[in-house]
């Protein structure tokens, strides 16, 4: 018998486009500012347009607030605090935030669509992870509402008042969810910004709110730009600012309120170690690295942006982790087989390219995965590089971008040390299968979140928060309740 | 003719040692009555600079203590403080108090270090968690301290607002630089003595004395201190602390305080020197009732 | 075709080292090839592709020459009814029914893999399941699906594993030889892992999940880790290994999941039944109505499907 050889052809199984359809959204040209549960129009009657940077084109028009459309809202939340939610039963607060949660999750298909297009982010994502989300920090704050003693030990708890909040746009939705569902269930009313790239799902927010019924001025949704964001946090009768946002912008909010008793919760920038020891689950590493730092972009306060690998496994961890960002499919956000979404908006892609130059101008390897960037919208390859040095320019600052770095280190002792050697404490990941090196590890790093054999995994219960400069206070969980109370 | 009392040198208290200030220079408080102190340190800011390196050489040593070792350190303070009661007494008397307030300090002092002593080892447990995930993860939320805190001390009290401050802060594992009351320091001095005798690792606790207007900048603009803790209600003095410390984004705790009303104790002072930590690791789930295998 | 042996020019490698799984890791890996969308021309494709890599199988105690030959007509006529069909890969069943399925396929180009080593349970001395080998081969068995000793494979015995396999493999003579890890005994993905790298290392063509007699069976995330241990193999040997999943694919859905999975781990040249196997009796029917589905709009009952 003749030996058959088994040389069949390599066969070319490319994925058909697969779009989440649209057809069910109906995004409004025009949308107005929530305030003591009116829609209505901006004073100075200005209104500033977002965009689908996918594509490149407009969404919608959105108010841009001023100064007096904030002291309105700010005058709003402090009647509706005094007059209502202060005095209403905790079981009852309960319910309004249960209700948003519910139609949430009615809504949540809409949400992610509308999301999708105002952010650039994969469907996939805010489809499996913000919006579900979102959804589960309102409920699970709900809870809290009427079951604040048992939080804290030997204290009685009261809200803090009018909470200012200001959130950024990488993760819209999630963010305000993260500011309002404590806030309310604390028993706060709530001023909220939302970026000026991403408004619009927080605009669906308000509607909800609305349609929950919530009693008007509880939660109050504004939108404009920085300025906008300076009026809430100077605003004298804001009690509290809580920001997400750069460490940058952080420090001037420090300082802005500083002497005027208003308490703070700062979620700032981080520049976080992934670390792989060579005993590590290699596949499952790379899987991890991949997940730091390409998950939403790279546009992630806690992305695994440093990554230090061990020199006895750092030939297949690069080897895998190239082959792995081949794998990558980048383009049409809506489409759900894309990993690989847009970048937020023009001047955060000149960010990152002025980083990318910066890498190269260092002397440090790049390598870009194989990806056809789309001609309209803005997008960035997944992109590391090698050869980088602790006092790289690119390891240092925090690029929020898909740009990993990749160090080698030899011993325990040397990692540690340069994982902490950093103003930064957001995050860290470590990757090894011996269990007493993940408690070594896990406890000398200097960071709020540790993710062993695992990264960026997010959970209502859990709390969130940085060392250092990646700002103070937690948000998630029990912890992050102490943010919106003052203990009696 | 009697013989002639020896005076008591008031020194500065750094990496457990006690040096005089490096400016050389010293300042001569008295009290109501007019009558001068002593001759007190007028410590400058490279004496914060020494301190805050002082401590940070000791942070990791001490935060990686036992938590039950810490405990009977704390509780070694409170006894060597009781053996030396009288001359707290004495010293506070000296610096306008009464006598019966000046007992009441003293023992207040020695039974909130005691407090403290015995939250060592409990409070992470009051204030950890485990969070019920909805992934296949096992999640904990541990606090960890902070790192090195400046104390900036009442300035009230000689005694009791300096420990009220501290014990809380190195409970939680954290080191300090302390900035003493400027206007009774002389307390401060003679607790330094008490903490050099009570097995508390040099550099853990850091004590300066001099002025407040003088110390507290250097020490809140300093890109080593993590967390500052101050006892007071001067506005200004407040607004100049928030506003530096933008620079790192150090941790602010303000006090207003009686710290005489012995109810002025809570484990919530060591949480407000703490980081919460939260860490995951993934659970496989082999076996049981819902094994996919 | 790759001829190799166990103790070939690669160094065997210290199989307790065998690279650790976490498999927390893999069900995340795995969910995000299960959340691929395959549609419209792309899904056409894969299904076709999935009919020619099925090992149509019948392995029963009361299987006869009766039930071998209509399985071997539907191999080669899945669904007259539409033209251009492929055939399927193989068919597959125990020794003895071999010569049967030999002439049932006759000049089809299907292939006919019998299963050997005292199939399913392997509890069989060596000489006995060379002797099994040696008869399917000289019947005319194209492959050779053998099991592994588990229970020697947990006592920490790979030695004994590796020597086995490699044994069968020198008695294959042209057959390729599938090597089944039986999965769902071994428990852990680190010895789905383990026993996977002894296999390829030993002289197996192909690595294959299960017998499909225990549950479970060819999960995804064990064929996940069976493939990165293909990669991994290759990177290491420049040696091509084929990987079968066995037991548990009854759905068009969960099969072109698994293509994406072949797709995105090894690439487009284990696209192909050289190299890619699904071992399922009941999986044809299922594609063949995903197929019409496509094609005519019309959802389809099984009615209009023959079951061999």
């Amino acid at each position: 018998m003749a030996k058959k050889k088994n040389t069949q052809a390599a066969v070319e199984w490319d994925y058909s486009p697969s779009p989440e359809s649209t057809s069910h959204i109906e995004l409004k040209s025009k949308y107005d500012l929530y305030i003591d549960g009116k829609f209505v129009k901006p004073s100075s009657g200005k209104y500033f347009a977002s965009y689908n940077p996918a594509t490149e084109e407009k969404l919608a028009d959105v108010a841009y607030a001023n100064e007096k459309d904030v002291d309105k809202a700010v005058k709003a939340a402090r009647k509706a605090y005094t007059n209502v939610w202060s005095k209403m039963e905790a079981s009852e607060r309960a319910k309004y935030i249960f209700r948003i949660a519910r139609i949430m999750q009615e809504r949540s298909r809409e949400l992610a669509v509308v999301e999708t297009l105002d952010a650039g982010k994969t469907i996939r994502e805010s489809r499996d992870v913000d919006v579900p989300l979102a959804c589960n920090h309102f409920f699970y704050y709900a809870g809290w509402a009427d079951k604040l003693d048992y939080a804290f030990p030997n204290r009685k708890v009261e809200p803090l008042g009018v909470a200012g909040q200001i959130i950024p746009w990488n993760f819209p939705l999630l963010m305000a969810a993260w500011k309002i569902a404590p806030a309310l269930a604390a028993g706060n009313t709530v001023v909220i910004k939302p970026a000026e790239t991403t408004p619009l799902t927080a605009l669906i927010l308000a509607e909800i709110i609305h349609e929950a019924g919530l009693p008007p001025g509880v939660v109050n949704i504004i939108t404009g730009y920085g300025d906008t964001g300076a009026a809430i946090v100077n605003h004298d009768d804001v009690d509290k600012i809580a920001f997400t946002g750069s460490t940058a912008v952080g420090k001037i909010i420090q300082k802005a309120i500083a002497g005027t008793g208003k308490k703070a919760t700062l979620e700032l920038g981080g520049k976080s170690a992934n670390i792989i020891m060579d005993d590590a689950p290699i596949d499952q590493a790379v899987e991890g690295i991949i997940n730091g730092i390409f998950f939403n972009q790279g546009h992630v306060c806690c992305a695994g942006s440093r990554l230090f690998v061990q020199e006895a496994v750092v030939d297949i961890v690069v080897k895998k982790l190239k082959r792995r960002m081949d794998t990558l499919i980048l383009g049409d956000p809506l489409d759900k087989n894309t990993d690989i979404g847009a970048i937020n908006s023009k001047e955060q892609l000149a960010v990152i390219n002025k980083y990318i130059k910066i890498g190269i101008d260092e002397g440090a390897e790049m390598y870009q995965g194989k990806c056809v960037i789309p001609e309209k919208g803005y997008y960035c390859p997944p992109t590391i590089f090698t050869d980088v040095a602790q006092s790289s320019t690119i390891v240092q600052e925090e690029i929020f971008g898909p740009v990993l770095t990749i160090q080698t280190f030899r011993t325990v002792d040397e990692v540690i040390q340069k994982a902490n050697n950093t103003p930064y404490g957001l995050a860290a990941g470590v990757w090894t299968d011996k269990g007493s090196r993940i408690f070594n590890l896990t406890t000398k790093l200097r960071a709020g979140v540790i993710w062993a054999n695992t990264y960026n995994k997010f959970d209502p219960t859990s709390p969130f928060g940085g060392y250092k400069e990646s700002g103070f206070g937690r948000e998630g969980g029990l912890h992050g309740l102490s943010a919106y109370v003052k203990l009696k | 003719m009697g013989r002639l009392e020896v005076l008591k040198t008031y020194k500065v208290y750094i990496g457990g040692k006690f040096p005089r200030t490096e400016s050389g220079r010293y300042y001569t408080p008295t009290n109501a009555k007019g009558e001068q102190l002593g001759n007190i340190c007028l410590s400058s800011r490279k004496d914060v600079r020494n301190s805050v390196v002082a401590a940070r050489k000791a942070f990791g040593g001490w935060s990686e203590r036992a938590a039950n070792n810490r405990g009977q350190i704390l509780y070694r303070i409170a006894e060597m403080l009781e053996g030396r009661k009288a001359q707290f007494i004495e010293e506070i008397i000296f610096q306008g108090a009464t006598k019966k307030d000046a007992e009441k300090e003293v023992s207040i002092a020695i039974d909130r270090l005691i407090y403290y002593a015995g939250w060592c080892d409990k409070y992470t447990q009051v204030l950890s968690s485990v969070n019920p995930v909805a992934s296949a993860h096992f999640n904990f939320s541990v606090h960890e301290p902070m790192g090195v805190i400046g104390v900036v001390a009442d300035k009230h009290t000689s005694l009791i607002g300096l420990v009220s401050l501290m014990a809380p802060v190195i409970a939680g594992g954290n080191t300090c630089v302390v900035i003493a009351s400027e206007g009774l320091p002389l307390c401060s001095v003679t607790f330094a003595e008490v903490l050099n005798s009570s097995d508390v690792p040099g550099g853990v606790v850091n004590i300066l004395t001099g002025k407040v207007g003088e110390m507290m900048p250097p020490l809140a603009s300093h890109m080593d201190v993590n967390g500052i803790v101050y006892s007071g209600d001067d506005k200004k003095e407040i607004k100049d602390l928030e506003e530096s410390t933008a620079l790192n984004m150090k941790r602010i705790s303000v006090y207003s305080a009686d710290w005489m009303n012995s109810d002025e104790q809570d484990i919530y002072k060591i949480a407000d020197c703490q980081e919460v930590k939260t860490t995951w690791h993934p659970i496989e789930n082999i076996g049981g009732a819902s094994s996919s295998y | 075709m790759n001829k190799k042996n166990g103790t070939a020019n690669h160094r065997i490698p210290d199989f307790s080292l065998s690279p650790r799984i976490d498999k927390v890791g893999v069900e995340e890996r795995v969910s995000r090839f299960q959340t691929r969308s395959i549609k419209t021309s792309a899904k056409l494709q894969g299904l076709k592709m999935v009919l020619n890599m099925i090992d149509l199988t019948t392995l029963e105690g009361k299987d006869t020459p009766g039930k071998v030959r209509q399985m071997c007509y539907k191999a080669q006529h899945l669904h007259d009814y539409h033209p251009g069909l492929p055939s399927v890969a193989a068919v597959c069943v125990y020794p003895t029914m071999v010569g049967v399925a030999k002439k049932g396929v006759e000049g089809s180009g299907v292939k006919v893999a019998s299963v050997s080593t005292a199939f399913p349970s392997g509890q069989a001395p060596l000489k006995i399941k060379l002797a099994d080998t040696k008869f399917a081969v000289s019947e005319g068995a194209d492959e050779i699906d053998m099991v592994i000793s588990r229970g020697k494979f947990l006592r920490g015995e790979y030695n004994y594993v590796f020597d086995e396999i490699a044994a069968i493999k020198e008695v294959c003579g042209d057959a390729r030889l599938k090597v089944i890890l039986e999965t769902g005994e071994l428990v852990t993905l680190d010895n789905v892992r383990r026993a996977s790298d002894i296999a390829m290392y030993a002289g197996a063509d192909f690595i294959k999940t299960s017998t499909g007699k225990i549950q479970p069976a060819a999960t995804m995330q064990v064929t996940y880790t069976m493939l990165e241990a293909i990669r991994d193999f290759m990177d290491e040997t420049g040696i091509k290994v084929g990987m079968k999943p066995a037991g548990g694919i009854s759905n068009s859905k969960l099969a072109l999941h698994n293509l994406v999975m072949v797709k995105e781990v090894l690439g487009g040249e284990w696209l192909n039944n050289d190299w890619f196997r699904f071992g399922a009796s009941s999986l044809a029917n299922d594609v063949l109505m995903q197929i019409m589905k496509a094609e005519t709009g019309n959802y389809q009952s099984s009615d209009y499907f023959s079951i061999d």
